[in-house]
């Protein structure tokens, strides 16, 4: 199936500069102002580049940080500009055919933990940005471990092989039915936001699904990262704009507090973003699936609570009361901004109980933003529940205060010990 | 030899609340501060958490927030002719360590004094003639009105729940009628109350008292501070006092501050730096900073503009004496001022048990969730021919029902064995206690100096504390405990158990950890230790907070007069010390 992008490609082909602008705010490309470095580092930001490429934050984007992957570990690239190991011989046009096609300046492949599979929309102003502002940093001289993968992954030509199933090299083209936000909006999260690399489920070979499979939910280091479609009544079907844009500026709404992987998300890139970008963004966010998307909502059947007589209701409601409602409340709807809404979680009534179940058992800890800056935190129940008590709990709250959801066996809560 | 670290505009000794109040004024006001904290980081999500902030052997048992007395303690004496003898456990009072202080295990009951509380002599002897000759008791050089701001600003970034009695001057039913002047209702409304306290104001009100609900660090209900830190409805668990709240319910440095404060690029946070003195200019008019020792040994001075001394206070007036600042206080001659009208609080007992009918449910409880009258306070009340002065609150307050620390049992009972359980089987869901919360005056006799035999871990002789009730105190007390036993009396219950205090005063069974003077305020140098701004007297660079400055102590809580007094010398430093650097009032 094509991706979403491409279709849209011809149709929006005729237009151009009056709409494109706002997405490339008019800066003189003069390579080493003030302007074009700041801008530079707000889009690595955007990008959330430090995530994979900071591994010590005494030595910002030396790169080398670990990412692992169900082939082996990666080692991410020294973006810093020391000649020999990182990306100081290189020249704009170097970096922006590595945003673009995935490639080095040898041509050698790189591997799409670099997610140039949505760099590739990136503009050529906003690569240059990006490179203009990773020379001013302090270059450091820092050799990457290879990556530690079987054969034959480990021959970087075989991303070849990959790129031709996966990959298409694009340009981003604003569709014309939508709004100059939404569109700006879609630029960040298709391009330097990278959303789906979390947020939608992955093929054998580790591509992202895309179509009516996007946004669906993923798997990211070991979290359940929600859907953000709203026809599956399991992630953002209830949120407004302006929570969505309160969650991704300051960590929590009245819904619930960043946790795992997105808390870093937030703290490291959505958390600086301009108001107008945060808006674009969630005004886009919102807007999925689109309409040539396939509808999930009409085989979504109506799902029926588990009666309260079954057992293990009956305990996970001893347990619940006991254990979590000085928290979230015996009506399981917290305390705004404070502790996690139950009633309204897209977490907790998630067809895949993979986040609910590290929640209760690792706990998790609020990101601090300037509106939200206390620290609060889930705790960890693991030591005080066995695999029983938090099947029976998760299966209690994903079955009461107004959720439908099936039940968790102990089997799915022992291999996350 | 120390070394010798880059100077700062701030350091503060002592990170409890008066240190993270202090830092969190100073670097609003743009200063580079650095706070010294001798224990280690401690924070509700990482260490109080709700799946183990509840556990007794722990908390009350091991001491788990609790100052470490193997490294520094103090000697203690009734009287001159005693010698002292080192404190190997704590007892009487529980001076917390690590982030917070003391301030992370405290109930949360959070009073102002009154506005006679202030002139304790010249109200007392306008009143009532001269006051005895050994009572030291002083004006504290600051009055009420000077202090409500700061009284409301302490109380609104805590969020205290309760129900003013005098707003504005208008007497507010349901409030406390005999407190000053409030300029605005507290932040949140009363706790919800259980049955134990409703019982008690029913009776009080019989009998013409004014019961009120007890001003609470606990939140009544969600709440977000002027500095936009978010504290949780309480949970009634019963778990605050010698304990960390779980739920971000309690106000703490932790619950209302450090959020926002730990973020400012000009704030910096030392832990396991312990002071071992303040360090003076070479002409011995100024601070220059302190010297501190961390756990490998290292020794460092710390330069510094400012100097605040917010450690608890037996290591306020310990720092002051060991630095060699200003005079000790001469118990013969009356002479000097450091460790001077050390006080302390005086409280007593009386236990209703009811029959099987009532049913208590003592684990309901919160550290400040209570029923309170004011009729027997400071001058609340005519003291002529009563041969005392000053006074206490009296109240139900259902603070726990903790298994191993809280079970009544009427007078008879065995100490141990089965008789003892089947009492405490009977009575645990059935019975209340009335508390009894008395001033403690200062006298000449009472004060804190340098032991001559013992010595800390560092080398530093160990501080001595001289203390025991006067004769003040033991009339007063039982004045209060008669006014609580007639309360008792009217709940109609199957029998009471009266608990008064006796002297000497002992430092083993807990009693409060309300100690007070040593470092005192008021109105010149020859009587006092610091100004009404906290700022010594001899080092105008120099400012302590903490109660130390409370010249005698009145029948309350001390926190909120504490908190108070920070939140004014903070104002005084951002609006006229950093202007015009030097004395805040001319001696």
């Amino acid at each position: 199936m094509k991706s979403n992008l491409q279709s849209n490609i011809t149709a929006a082909l005729a237009f151009s500069v009056a709409i494109v602008l706002p997405l490339c705010p008019a800066v003189a490309q003069d390579k080493n102002t003030w302007s074009t470095i700041q801008r530079g580092y707000y889009l690595t930001r955007m990008g959330d580049c430090g995530a994979c490429h900071t591994n010590d934050e005494a030595k910002p984007m030396a790169g080398d940080y670990p990412l692992p992957t169900p082939f082996g570990t990666i080692y991410s690239a020294n973006l810093t500009p020391d000649d020999q190991t990182g990306i100081g011989s290189w020249t704009d046009d170097d970096f922006y055919r590595a945003m673009d096609e995935g490639k080095r300046p040898d041509g050698t492949r790189l591997y799409p933990a670099f997610p140039y599979t949505h760099f590739t929309i990136v503009t050529r102003e906003d690569s240059d940005a990006i490179f203009a502002y990773l020379k001013t940093l302090e270059p450091v001289h820092q050799e990457v471990d290879p990556p530690d993968f079987p054969f034959p992954l480990n021959i970087r030509l075989a991303m070849m092989g990959w790129n031709m199933i996966n990959f298409e090299d694009r340009e981003f083209v604003p569709n014309a039915d939508k709004s100059a936000e939404w569109n700006r909006g879609r630029y960040i999260a298709e391009g330097l936001g990278h959303c789906a690399m979390c947020h939608s489920p992955k093929n054998l070979i580790g591509a992202e699904k895309t179509g009516s499979e996007a946004y669906t939910g993923g798997m990211a280091e070991g979290w359940f990262a929600p859907a953000l479609r709203k026809d599956l009544n399991a992630g953002l079907d209830d949120w407004s704009k302006e929570e969505l844009v309160e969650f991704l500026k300051y960590g929590r709404n009245g819904h619930t507090a960043a946790f795992g992987p997105m808390s870093e998300v937030i703290s490291k890139s959505t958390q600086h973003l301009t108001d107008d970008d945060v808006a674009a963004l969630s005004t886009y966010i919102l807007d999925l699936p689109q309409d040539e998307d396939e509808d999930h909502s009409s085989k979504d059947e109506q799902r029926q609570p588990l009666s309260s007589d079954d057992e293990r209701m009956r305990v996970g409601k001893v347990i619940y009361e006991a254990q979590c409602s000085a928290c979230h409340a015996p009506d399981g709807d917290g305390i705004s901004g404070m502790f996690g809404d139950l009633t309204r979680s897209g977490i907790v009534k998630s067809e895949n109980d993979t986040s609910l179940l590290r929640l209760i058992m690792d706990g998790a800890r609020a990101v601090p933003t300037d509106k939200y800056p206390t620290p609060q935190a889930m705790p960890a129940f693991a030591w005080k529940l066995n695999d029983e008590q938090v099947a029976a709990v998760a299966t209690y709250v994903r079955n009461s205060f107004g959720n439908a959801a099936p039940a968790v066996s102990s089997d799915a809560v022992s291999p996350l010990r | 030899m120390s070394k010798k670290l880059p100077r700062r505009d701030v350091v503060i000794v002592g990170f409890g609340w008066t240190g993270a109040i202090m830092a969190e004024q100073l670097t609003a006001e743009g200063l580079d501060v650095v706070a010294l904290e001798r224990g280690v980081w401690r924070d509700t999500s990482t260490d109080y958490a709700v799946t183990n902030a509840q556990d007794e052997v722990r908390y009350r048992y091991r001491d788990e927030l609790f100052e470490v007395l193997s490294r520094e303690s103090l000697t203690f004496r009734n009287n001159t002719s005693q010698d002292a003898l080192p404190m190997r456990m704590l007892g009487s009072f529980l001076p917390g360590t690590n982030v917070g202080g003391s301030g992370v295990h405290w109930n949360g009951q959070t009073w102002r004094f009154l506005p006679s509380d202030f002139q304790a002599r010249t109200h007392n002897e306008e009143r009532y003639g001269p006051l005895p000759e050994d009572m030291t008791v002083q004006d504290w050089g600051i009055t009420y009105d000077e202090l409500e701001p700061y009284y409301t600003q302490f109380e609104d970034i805590c969020g205290i729940a309760g129900k003013a009695g005098n707003l504005n001057g208008e007497i507010q039913e349901g409030g406390n009628p005999f407190e000053g002047r409030r300029s605005s209702e507290y932040p949140n409304p009363p706790m919800e109350m259980v049955l134990a306290p409703k019982l008690f104001a029913k009776a009080a009100s019989e009998l013409g008292h004014n019961p009120f609900p007890g001003p609470s660090a606990n939140m009544s209900q969600p709440y977000t501070n002027p500095l936009g830190v978010q504290l949780g409805p309480c949970t009634y668990c019963g778990f605050c006092e010698k304990y960390a709240c779980g739920n971000y319910s309690k106000a703490t440095a932790a619950t209302t501050i450090l959020p926002v404060l730990m973020r400012r690029d000009n704030f910096e946070l030392r832990t396991q730096a312990m002071v071992l003195r303040v360090l003076k200019t070479g002409d011995g008019r100024m601070a220059d900073g302190v010297e501190y020792i961390t756990p490998e040994g290292e020794v460092y001075h710390q330069p510094a503009d400012i100097v605040i001394l917010a450690a608890y206070i037996t290591h306020n007036v310990h720092l002051m004496l060991v630095s060699d600042i200003g005079e000790p206080y001469d118990p013969r001659s009356g002479e000097g001022v450091v460790g001077k009208n050390y006080a302390y609080q005086v409280t007593s007992g009386v236990s209703v048990f009811f029959d099987k009918d009532v049913h208590i449910n003592p684990y309901v409880g919160a550290g400040a969730l209570g029923m309170v009258i004011d009729e027997f306070n400071g001058d609340n009340f005519d003291h002529t021919g009563l041969g005392f002065i000053g006074g206490g609150y009296i109240a139900t307050w259902q603070t726990n029902g903790r298994p191993m620390e809280t079970h009544r049992v009427p007078e008879g009972t065995p100490k141990f064995g089965a008789g003892w359980k089947q009492a405490v089987r009977d009575n645990y869901n059935h019975s209340l206690g009335i508390g009894t919360h008395g001033a403690v005056m200062s006298y000449r006799g009472n004060y804190l100096d340098l032991d001559p035999t013992y010595k800390d871990a560092y080398g530093r002789p160990l501080m001595r504390m001289t203390f025991d009730f006067g004769d003040n105190e033991m009339k007063m007390s039982n004045f209060l405990t008669d006014r609580a036993v007639e309360i008792a009396r009217a709940m109609n219950g199957r029998e009471i158990r009266v608990a008064r205090r006796t002297r000497p005063y002992s430092i083993v069974p807990y009693q409060s950890t309300h100690n007070t003077g040593g470092t005192i305020m008021g109105d010149n140098p020859r009587d006092s230790v610091i100004n009404k701004y906290q700022q010594s007297w001899d080092l105008p660079n120099l400012f302590l907070t903490g109660a130390g400055a409370f010249p005698q102590n009145a029948g309350y809580n001390p926190t909120g007069t504490v908190g108070a007094l920070a939140y004014h010398t903070a104002n005084a430093i951002r609006t006229q010390y950093l202007r015009s650097p030097g004395p805040l009032v001319q001696a």
